[in-house]
């Protein structure tokens, strides 16, 4: 039946982080800078501050994740907000109902910040208009998971001390990954050369129009890079057929020590995980400390959340 | 009935090739008694009702080809009075009802209801579509013959595209006897699974999985290659693509008889326009790029397009009020089609009495109906608009039940003032 709800009118019109797509450089420097901070924090045996006291966060997520989740919910909890992870596959969103619908409870516990990963893009941006506390998007679809990128580009500068004038070859399920595509509008906006290298099937339509070179030779887009950045083959998002096999795939497309000869000698691995090993990484170089920033990533993703819960928090 | 003058109009009759100042007078039984110059406003009987147009224009009645009705089955998205209300503030006199309904409109006894309810809940003129397919499913031919002498004017799974070439080849052989019109919604459906908008940059940025044009194109090929062999009365539904447009026109240059249809949508919006995820600008065939649209535009005036329809799918809020991924698809159009297809003449990207054309004689042409002209003794199924009149698009003054409309807040230029159905007037727009 078409029913019309009357909704409240917002009165609050916090900050959302909805996608790379939406900030600006001073917004994305001061979120780096703040992450900054936070690192050490991290490493000291007292890991705890009330920075966020008497704050609520919901971490809404629609979609299985373990790093994600886990680093909001660990980077929530260092700020001292009261942290509530909603277990989707028990809620009522398995009875039916809609994404506004739970929006709308959820709002009327009077949240300051939901955390949410949704399998449909677009998600996050529906959540934040129907909601009076800030909205972070932890994943939606295809389309964004802005702290990944945020978090890829503070290990960067970490390690290479900083993103301008890099290359960056970003490999691998270019078309299902949203990892993929903030970090595409983020490493463009802090100066970065990008290649992408991906079989044709998984590449997005007019990807070139998002500002970066596209090779279908692995060795080719690896030549003189500095970052080597791998992604995870979504066998979960693919239907029908991309890809005659996964060695297939693995011979043209996974991470070998062969083919990051190309690269810098320098050159650092990443992945945002979960890893496919041997399918789209050669499991040594996986594991090589020198070389990947890998368990480094998972690291910083705590610090860059945190950084992003107490900005986003605090614009309300 | 008392017989009426209209008069001191200007008065535009595609089929009739006319486009004078003048009137036209409706007899005591609704029908056209004349038209034109010749009606002028000496020696008017003291007995008639006369009804100043302003020098406002006349047109016939809009034969929409394409709209979607609740009845049976969705009635709270829009029943047979509500569409009538929304079509005759639209200017809109005979509508092609789809038959995705539920039950599908596939069998005799179907059609009877509806043209039943028709009559007795709406005030417009309803010819209602049988499906191509049992319960429009893509397997099963329906009783064209059986269908046709019940009145049927077309034949079309809707919204929907039959995918089985050996099917649609022996549909279009079966159907060339009993005459009958074949309406393809054109998508192959592999091609577009788990599309959701246009493939091209924007659904790269959107994160939204894409429909490429060549989806549609590709049923085109298909179907114009039977039409060689099966000759029939064959009508491409709605258009969207340049690609597509490219092979309809060559089909065209080498003498191939059929015709082709385009959404007001993808004539006056294009991918952009879907910005944050607005769900009400889920279409098909979806929004496609500025270049698609200003082909279509062109093909309009270079006679490759034949007939413009709003392709009117009521939806209720609760289907829309999701992600886009699960949002249904379509938008309500058949009030808005003539003031927004007018943006075409006003931006001089179409001429009037093309626009008019494709809105009222050709789709009658296409139909097989005696709609859509001026005739004399015809049904006075007319409309008469303001060209000029400024307003805003605003969805709760729309008299569809749904409020899906794509084009909410939209700056229209051009009003209907009053539409007649046989002679009688049935809306007036009173502010």
């Amino acid at each position: 039946m078409a029913i019309i709800k009357k909704f409240k009118a917002v009165k609050k019109n916090p900050n959302h982080l909805l996608g790379i797509q939406d900030l600006s450089f001073p917004e994305v420097s001061k979120i780096l800078d703040e992450a900054k901070t936070f690192i050490k924090l991290n490493k000291s045996s007292s890991k705890k501050i009330d920075l966020l006291r008497g704050k609520t966060q919901i971490n809404l997520f629609f979609e299985p994740s373990t790093r994600t989740q886990s680093s909001f919910e660990l980077a929530g909890k260092r700020l001292g907000a009261d942290v509530m992870s909603m277990n989707i596959v028990n809620s009522a969103i398995k009875k039916g109902e809609t994404l506004i619908d739970t929006a709308m409870t959820l709002n009327a516990m009077h949240p300051d910040i939901i955390v949410i990963r949704h399998q449909d893009s677009g998600a996050p941006n529906l959540l934040s208009q129907k909601v009076n506390c800030a909205v972070i998007n932890a994943g939606d679809g295809r389309r964004e998971h802005p702290t990944q990128a945020l978090l890829d580009a503070l290990t960067i500068i970490n390690r290479k001390g900083t993103v301008q004038g890099l290359k960056i070859a970003i490999c691998g399920d270019i078309l299902h990954s949203r990892v993929a595509r903030s970090n595409i509008y983020l490493m463009n906006m802090m100066g970065a050369e990008i290649n992408i290298v991906a079989p044709k099937t998984l590449l997005p339509h007019s990807i070139e129009k998002l500002g970066v070179k596209v090779f279908t030779d692995m060795k080719k887009g690896l030549d003189n890079c500095d970052i080597v950045m791998m992604l995870r083959l979504q066998n979960e998002r693919m239907q029908g057929s991309f890809l005659p096999s996964a060695r297939e795939y693995y011979e043209y497309f996974g991470l070998t020590p062969d083919k990051l000869k190309m690269a810098k000698k320098d050159a650092l691995i990443m992945h945002p995980g979960p890893m496919n090993r041997g399918v789209e990484i050669d499991t040594n170089l996986a594991d090589d400390i020198n070389r990947s920033a890998i368990r480094e990533q998972v690291e910083l993703g705590v610090a860059v959340r945190m950084a992003c819960l107490k900005i986003y928090c605090q614009s309300i | 009935m008392n017989k009426k003058y209209l008069i001191n109009g200007r008065i535009i009759d595609p089929k009739n090739k006319i486009d004078e100042i003048g009137g036209l007078i409706i007899d005591e039984k609704g029908l056209i008694e004349a038209s034109g110059k010749d009606v002028s406003n000496g020696n008017l009987p003291t007995n008639a009702e006369i009804i100043d147009l302003k020098k406002n224009i006349l047109i016939p009645g809009l034969v929409d080809m394409r709209i979607f009705v609740g009845e049976p089955g969705y009635e709270y998205k829009e029943n047979f009075r509500t569409l009538s209300d929304a079509a005759l503030a639209g200017g809109v006199t005979s509508v092609v009802s789809m038959p995705n309904t539920s039950p599908v409109i596939d069998n005799v006894s179907m059609v009877d209801f509806l043209k039943r309810r028709g009559r007795d809940k709406s005030r417009i003129n309803i010819f209602p579509a049988a499906s191509l397919t049992k319960n429009a499913d893509g397997n099963q031919m329906t009783e064209f013959g059986l269908l046709k002498r019940k009145g049927i004017a077309a034949f079309t799974d809707g919204n929907k595209s039959v995918q089985d070439p050996r099917l649609m080849s022996r549909i279009m052989n079966f159907a060339s006897q009993s005459d009958s019109l074949i309406m393809q919604h054109v998508e192959d459906n592999s091609l577009s699974k788990g599309g959701l908008i246009n493939e091209g940059e924007i659904s790269t940025r959107l994160g939204l999985q894409g429909i490429p044009s060549l989806a549609e194109k590709i049923i085109v090929e298909r179907d114009l290659a039977f039409l060689e062999e099966y000759f029939c009365r064959y009508h491409i539904s709605q258009v969207s693509s340049e690609q597509t447009l490219k092979v309809i026109k060559k089909a065209k240059n080498e003498g191939k008889i059929f015709s082709t249809g385009v959404s007001i949508n993808n004539l006056s919006l294009n991918e952009n326009d879907i910005g944050d995820f607005k769900t009400f600008l889920k279409l098909s065939p979806p929004l496609r790029t500025e270049k698609d649209r200003t082909s279509l535009i062109e093909a309009i005036n270079d006679n490759y397009i034949d007939v413009i329809v709003s392709d009117h799918k009521p939806e209720d809020e609760e289907s829309k009020r999701l992600t886009f991924a699960q949002a249904t698809t379509g938008a309500i159009g058949v009030e808005t089609l003539l003031p927004l297809a007018l943006e075409l003449f006003h931006n001089k990207s179409v001429k009037l009495d093309k626009l008019i054309a494709t809105l009222t004689s050709n789709p009658a042409k296409i139909l097989g109906i005696n709609k859509g002209n001026l005739d004399k003794g015809n049904d006075a199924d007319i409309c008469v608009l303001d060209i000029n009149k400024p307003w805003v698009v605003k969805k709760n003054e729309l008299k569809s039940k749904s409020k899906n409309t794509p084009i909410e807040n939209r700056k229209l230029q051009g009003q209907i003032l009053k539409t007649f159905v046989k002679g009688e007037k049935s809306f007036e727009r009173t502010n």
